[in-house]
């Protein structure tokens, strides 16, 4: 008996958070998916109709606007801040010695909700008082800084709130890459006379491709989750011009009360999640049984 | 690097004029970047400190001409939520009984459960802890549905150990993960030389493992309370008028509707809002900043 | 006397891989028994399995003449030393050394007792109160012995101990574990890939590789009769050289003929070797080749060789020719006035040869 107990004690002791995860994610998951096949509206119905809530999705023209804006807010967002991410990275690379409170300054915003960042930049984004204002009031008068409140602007001032945030992060990241790189790998190409800006562009930066790829994965699944800022800098308006996926879902099962338009939206984020982190995590489980 | 060269003087003089160019246009850059992290914090904070009318007259980035908390009295007791006007601080305190025990909790079990896929493999071990990882990925939303009737049935819709059961699970993943990443790099060997010393699974881990593990507990608290501190999807959807976190308040009282638009008692319930986990990211920002790479360089 | 380990048929499988292959293997009280064999042969998991720390698939092990097959490892009455020492490490050494007795019980009177006792043994007294993280690697070393130590084992299993260590201390260390050995009687099981460890500790080694046993004996036996090639090639350093040879068996005898380089073949006469087939491979350790004249004896047959290389080792002179197209080496004694491309007479110790099958590997004579 205690041979038993001690044989299987470990298995035990995962069981319950298995279990947890099993029920409150692949359940839950497969729970919306076959929802998200149904009739549901305020209430969820179990009989299945098809894919109607997916011809539904993809006619309604405000999840049209919420696919596009994710596609414009993704990428610009992923590519701002992997390249601000390496420059900064680079930049504070060069041996400076106030390295340490420049890195803490650039990766405060992490540490903030993204609650908070929204509040602030839509404070200082408001036309009437904010950045606009401040510049009319050194003499530009013809200056307009409306992104907030402007629907074909307005993703573009989530981009900026999003970058704040996050390009920090990156930085941190990329700087940990660089200082991984061997050490005897750039002393050679020093002694080999190469400049330093090759030695970068051809030596450091290539070596770093992993990181690059985590860096991705991180950005693009905060972009396809991203909700609390949306909802905090622009609510989703002017109208539903900066609506993403996220927010979409949202407010179909939380103030439409359109459960089954909730659940197929869902799915359709998840399956955009899948399509980026399946290969990722595949590549990363086997290269670590290999 | 370049201190030590045979070169003649005026090489030298030219090169160390070059050097101390680009130091220049270095710092420069830096100095500038630093300036638009700053920015909005200082905006935030100088805003709070100004008066409304101030705050109308006034650049955004200037100095209060004269400092007055009010804003900050008003942020924290009297602002409106919609209806109710008691300020963040309630909201507040339901954040900290959220936080506290959901990140005790999903500690504990991401310790036990690391603690076993590293060190006490058996097969399906990885399997289950892919399955647990991926957990970490999911869109939130496609669990929003079910997770609200799965409250209302335990009863625990819309209440505080409701959201707490909810940051606890969908954290175990990530508490995991990081204790399990700790736990491979260290041998195997351990475990085998208490089983000889007679010392049973629990005995190995509350005497080997546990006194080891200060670092990581370290990192996944604070990464725990960040996540749950700073979190709004769960807050907004599963709490009602009493039990809101203090993230889904202040976005209440930003976006509430009513009466005049008051600018610094926004901004300094922002602040309030942040003021945790700024405070623990000034105290132990390298434990966070470990705990944000281990969770995205190393799954 | 009855064994104090006996390892009946033992075998071990992670799913359809065989790991170990019908292993028997059984010592006496007093016995330093060391498994050997190149990385991945099986070794250490033959060693976890003797303690218990890996369950086997098939066959049985018997400590002390019970059968401890699915006895858990803090019941077998074994200590064991890990590669990686395995010192708790936010336990101070004193704690180390005495946390297996804390976890059975032990009063602490007797607990402070055998503490001192071992710490006096291996001189670690001063030691004590510090945590691994401030030991030097021979400290470490010493600590985890002094935690097997305590326990007064059965028997004491060793996995590579001496493998993080530099190579000076390693010969101390190695010399020290001799001497505990022969002064405390214990019964040892000792895994190494150093086949001069295996040499200078062991009463009976166990060659291994893949899972199987190549051969048990006394350092004498492996050493002087492999049983194949494998083991010929695995044990000594300079490794034995094995050239491949035409045999000729006439009544007297057998003729032995390897191609040398470009001249004529060198034919050697082995009046003992009988029944060889007509390719066998010709197993000859380096210091069975001497300067001719250097070495006289019944089996001593000398022939001239071309010499391709002179390696100087101090006490010793390494010439290397080729025979049989493999490179051959002679170890000389160091005044030898050998140059290289020129001819030198060596004298072959047939006396001492072995005789493998090139088809099997085995050993033919």
């Amino acid at each position: 008996m205690t041979e038993w107990l001690e044989r299987h004690i470990p298995k035990m002791v995962l069981a319950p958070s298995f279990a947890a995860v099993l029920v409150f994610v692949y359940g839950f998951i497969a729970w919306t998916a076959w929802v998200s096949l149904t009739r549901s509206r305020l209430l969820p119905k179990y009989e299945i109709e098809g894919l109607i809530q997916y011809e539904r999705l993809f006619n309604a023209p405000r999840w049209d606007t919420a696919m596009s804006n994710l596609f414009v807010f993704g990428t610009l967002f992923i590519l701002i801040s992997m390249v601000l991410g390496l420059m900064l990275a680079i930049l504070l690379d060069q041996k400076i010695r106030t390295e340490g409170v420049l890195r803490t300054i650039y990766l405060y915003p992490m540490a903030l909700s993204l609650i908070v960042t929204g509040t602030a930049w839509k404070w200082i984004m408001n036309p009437g008082l904010g950045l606009e204002a401040m510049v009319r009031g050194w003499g530009f008068d013809s200056f307009t800084f409306d992104w907030v409140i402007n629907p074909d602007k307005a993703i573009y001032a989530v981009v900026i709130a999003g970058v704040w945030q996050a390009s920090g992060f990156v930085m941190a990241l990329f700087l940990a890459g660089l200082r991984g790189v061997d050490g005897e790998i750039i002393k050679a190409a020093q002694v080999d006379g190469i400049p330093a800006w090759r030695i970068y562009t051809a030596i450091i930066i290539p070596s770093m491709a992993p990181i690059f790829l985590s860096a991705f994965i991180v950005l693009a699944h905060l972009a396809i989750k991203s909700f609390d800022l949306v909802i905090a800098l622009t609510g989703g308006g002017p109208g539903y011009a900066t609506d993403l996926p996220a927010t979409y879902m949202y407010t179909m099962a939380f103030s439409r009360g359109d459960i089954g338009q909730a659940a197929s939206s869902a799915m359709v984020m998840m399956g955009v999640v899948f399509a980026i982190i399946v290969p990722y995590l595949y590549s990363e489980l086997r290269a670590k049984h290999d | 690097m370049t201190d030590v060269t045979l070169a003649p003087a005026a090489a030298a003089s030219r090169r160390n004029w070059s050097h101390f160019a680009l130091r220049w246009t270095l710092f420069t850059l830096l100095g500038l970047f630093a300036l638009f992290y700053l920015m909005p914090l200082f905006v935030m904070i100088t805003t709070s400190l100004k008066s409304l009318e101030e705050i109308r007259t006034g650049s955004l980035i200037a100095f209060p001409r004269e400092v007055t908390f009010d804003a900050w009295r008003t942020a924290w007791s009297e602002a409106c939520t919609g209806i109710q006007c008691e300020g963040l601080r309630p909201f507040f305190w339901n954040s900290v009984v959220i936080a506290v025990p959901a990140v005790a909790i999903s500690t504990m079990l991401g310790a036990a459960n690391g603690y076993v896929i590293a060190q006490w493999r058996f097969r399906g071990a990885n399997l289950i802890f892919s399955l647990m990882l991926f957990g970490c990925f999911i869109p939130f939303q496609v669990v929003l549905l079910p997770m609200a009737r799965m409250l209302g049935l335990m009863g625990l819709a819309g209440s505080i150990p409701g959201l707490i059961f909810v940051h606890v699970i969908y954290g175990i993943g990530f508490t995991t993960l990081f204790f399990r990443n700790f736990y491979v790099t260290i041998p195997q060997d351990l475990v085998k030389a208490a089983k000889v010393d007679g010392a049973g699974f629990f005995r190995i881990f509350w005497s080997i493992f546990l006194p080891l593990s200060l670092p990581i507990i370290v990192v996944t608290v604070i990464w725990q309370f960040t996540q749950i501190w700073n979190d709004f999807l769960f807050g907004v959807s599963f709490s009602q008028a009493g039990t809101q976190p203090v993230t889904v308040a202040l976005n209440n009282i930003v976006n509430s509707t009513t009466g005049v638009k008051e600018y610094n008692v926004d901004m300094a319930a922002a602040i309030i809002a942040a003021l945790p986990t700024l405070l623990v990211y000034a105290v132990a920002g390298k434990y966070f900043i470990r705990g944000l790479t281990a969770g995205s360089v190393k799954g | 006397m009855a064994p104090i380990l006996d390892i009946t048929n033992l075998r071990k499988n992670y799913g359809a891989t065989e790991i170990l292959k019908d292993i028997n293997v059984s010592i006496e009280p007093g016995d330093f028994l060391v498994l050997v064999g190149p990385s991945g042969c099986g070794k250490s998991t033959l060693l976890n399995c003797i303690a218990g720390l890996e369950p086997i698939s098939g066959g049985q092990i018997e400590i002390g003449g019970r059968d401890m097959t699915h006895v858990s490892p803090k019941d077998r009455d074994i200590a064991m030393v890990f590669q990686s020492y395995a010192l708790y490490p936010t336990m101070t050494v004193a704690r180390n050394i005495t946390f297996g007795m804390k976890v059975r019980g032990a009063d602490a009177a007797t607990q402070d007792r055998k503490l001192q006792e071992v710490a006096a043994q291996l001189q670690i007294e001063a030691l004590l109160d510090r945590r691994p993280g401030q030991l030097s690697g021979g400290q470490r070393q010493r600590v985890a012995m002094g935690r097997a130590l305590v326990r007064d084992p059965k028997l004491f299993l060793f996995d590579e101990p001496l493998s993080n260590l530099d190579a000076k201390l390693r010969v101390e260390m190695r010399t020290e574990i001799k001497k505990l050995h022969h002064n405390l009687g214990a019964t040892m099981v000792y895994v190494t890939h150093d086949q001069i460890e295996a040499m200078t500790l062991a009463t009976k080694i166990v060659v291994m590789k893949g899972g199987v046993v190549q051969q048990i004996g006394t350092p004498a036996e492996i050493y002087n009769k492999p049983a194949n090639l494998f083991v010929a090639d695995f044990m000594g350093s300079p490794a034995m050289n094995l050239i491949p040879a035409r045999a000729e068996g006439n009544g007297e005898g057998t003729r032995i003929e390897m191609d040398c380089g470009g001249s004529a073949p060198i034919v050697l006469k082995d009046s003992r070797a009988t029944g060889l087939p007509q390719d066998v491979i010709l197993g000859v350790r380096p210091e069975d080749i001497a300067e001719a004249g250097f070495r006289a004896g019944e089996g001593v047959q000398e022939a001239a060789c071309l010499i391709d290389m002179v390696e100087p080792a101090g006490a010793d002179t390494y010439v290397v020719s080729n025979l049989g197209g493999k490179q051959v080496t002679a170890r000389l004694h160091a005044e030898t006035r050998a140059q290289p491309g020129q001819m030198l007479d060596l004298a072959f110790d047939l006396s001492k040869v072995s005789y493998f099958s090139p088809a099997t590997g085995e050993r033919l004579n």
